[in-house]
C-alpha cells in the first residue's frame, strides 16, 4: 500500500493532481446545482408574487 | 433534411424538460467510465518505461486538457448559433460552457505543470503549447468578464459571442503546436501517424477518463445552462407554469 501511495516517489506530484482535479469535479457539480436552484427559487418566488397579486 | 428537431430544442420549455431528462443518465455514465479508467489509472496500467510512476498524471491531464478545447468550441458554436438564430438557449448554452471550461482549462495548466517540474525540471516553460493553453484561459476569462461587464443580456449575448468566435483561431494553434514549433510538450498523445502511440493497458484508462470528462461535460452544462434558461425566462409564463406547480 505504502509502495502505490509513494508513486514510484512520483507522489508529490500525482496526488496533488488527482486532487485539484476531483476538486474541480466536485466543485462545478456544485456551483451548477446551486445556480440551478438559485433560478428555480427566483421562479417560484416570482410564481407566488403572480398568483397573490391575481 | 428535416430541421424540426433545431427548431424544438431552440424552444426553452422543450429544452429545459430534455436537458432535465437528460443528466441524471449522463451523469451516472460519467461516474461509472470515471470509476472504470481509474481503476486502470491508477491500478492495472504499467509504469511507463521512462517517467515510471510520474506519467500516471497523464490520465487527469490529457482529460482536462481535451475538455478545455471541447468547451470551447461548445461555447463558440453555441454563439454563433445564438447569433445567426437569434436562440436564447444557445446564448444560454455558450455562457454555461464558459465557466466549466475555464475550471478545467486551469486544472490542465496546473496538472502540466505538476507533470513539467520532475520531468522537464521546471513547473512552466513559455512552450507554445503551453502558452496558447494559457490564452485560452485568458479567452474564457474574458468572455466571462465580458458578459457580467454588460447589464443588458442581449447585448451581453451579441458581444461576448463575437469574442468566442474570435477566439476559434487558438483552438488549431493549442491542437497543432507541437508540431509546427520545436516544443517541450510531447507530441499527440492517442494518435501518431495515424497508430496509436500507447499500448492498450495504458490507451483503454485514458479513453475511458476521457469519455468520463466528456460525459460529465455534458451533465454540468446541462444543468448550468437550465439555470441560465430559467434566469433568462423568469416572466415567461412557461416558467410560472413549470415550477409555480411544484
Amino acid at each position: 500500500m505504502l509502495h502505490w501511495l509513494s508513486m514510484g516517489g512520483y507522489w508529490p506530484y500525482v496526488w496533488p493532481s488527482y486532487a485539484l482535479t476531483l476538486c474541480a469535479v466536485v466543485l462545478n457539480i456544485v456551483l451548477a446545482r446551486r445556480a440551478l436552484r438559485a433560478a428555480e427559487g427566483e421562479a417560484r418566488r416570482r410564481a407566488l408574487t403572480q398568483r397573490s397579486d391575481t | 433534411m428535416n430541421w424540426t428537431w433545431f427548431h424544438r430544442l431552440g424552444s426553452p420549455p422543450h429544452f429545459f424538460r430534455i436537458a432535465g431528462k437528460m443528466v441524471p443518465w449522463l451523469a451516472w455514465l460519467a461516474a461509472i467510465a470515471g470509476a472504470a479508467g481509474l481503476v486502470g489509472a491508477l491500478g492495472t496500467a504499467p509504469p511507463d518505461y521512462q517517467q515510471g510512476e510520474g506519467y500516471r498524471i497523464i490520465f487527469v491531464h490529457v482529460p482536462s486538457a481535451v475538455l478545455s478545447t471541447l468547451a470551447y468550441a461548445v461555447m463558440a458554436a453555441a454563439a454563433a448559433v445564438g447569433l445567426v438564430w437569434r436562440m436564447n438557449v444557445a446564448h444560454a448554452i455558450a455562457a454555461s460552457s464558459a465557466a466549466v471550461g475555464a475550471w478545467f482549462t486551469f486544472v490542465a495548466l496546473a496538472t502540466g505543470s505538476l507533470w513539467g517540474r520532475p520531468m522537464w525540471g521546471t513547473y512552466w516553460e513559455w512552450d507554445p503549447r503551453l502558452t496558447s493553453e494559457l490564452v485560452l484561459l485568458f479567452l474564457y476569462l474574458g468572455y466571462m468578464g465580458l458578459r457580467s461587464a454588460i447589464d443588458d443580456t442581449a447585448r451581453a449575448d451579441r458581444a461576448s459571442a463575437v469574442l468566442a468566435l474570435v477566439g476559434v483561431i487558438n483552438l488549431p494553434i493549442i491542437h497543432y503546436s507541437v508540431d509546427w514549433w520545436n516544443s517541450l510538450h510531447q507530441g499527440h498523445t492517442l494518435l501518431k501517424f495515424g497508430k496509436a502511440s500507447m499500448p492498450p493497458s495504458m490507451l483503454v484508462p485514458l479513453l475511458l477518463m476521457m469519455l468520463a470528462f466528456m460525459l460529465y461535460f455534458a451533465a454540468v452544462l446541462l444543468v448550468r445552462a437550465r439555470g441560465e434558461v430559467l434566469r433568462r425566462e423568469r416572466n415567461a409564463r412557461w416558467v410560472i407554469e413549470a415550477i409555480g406547480a411544484r
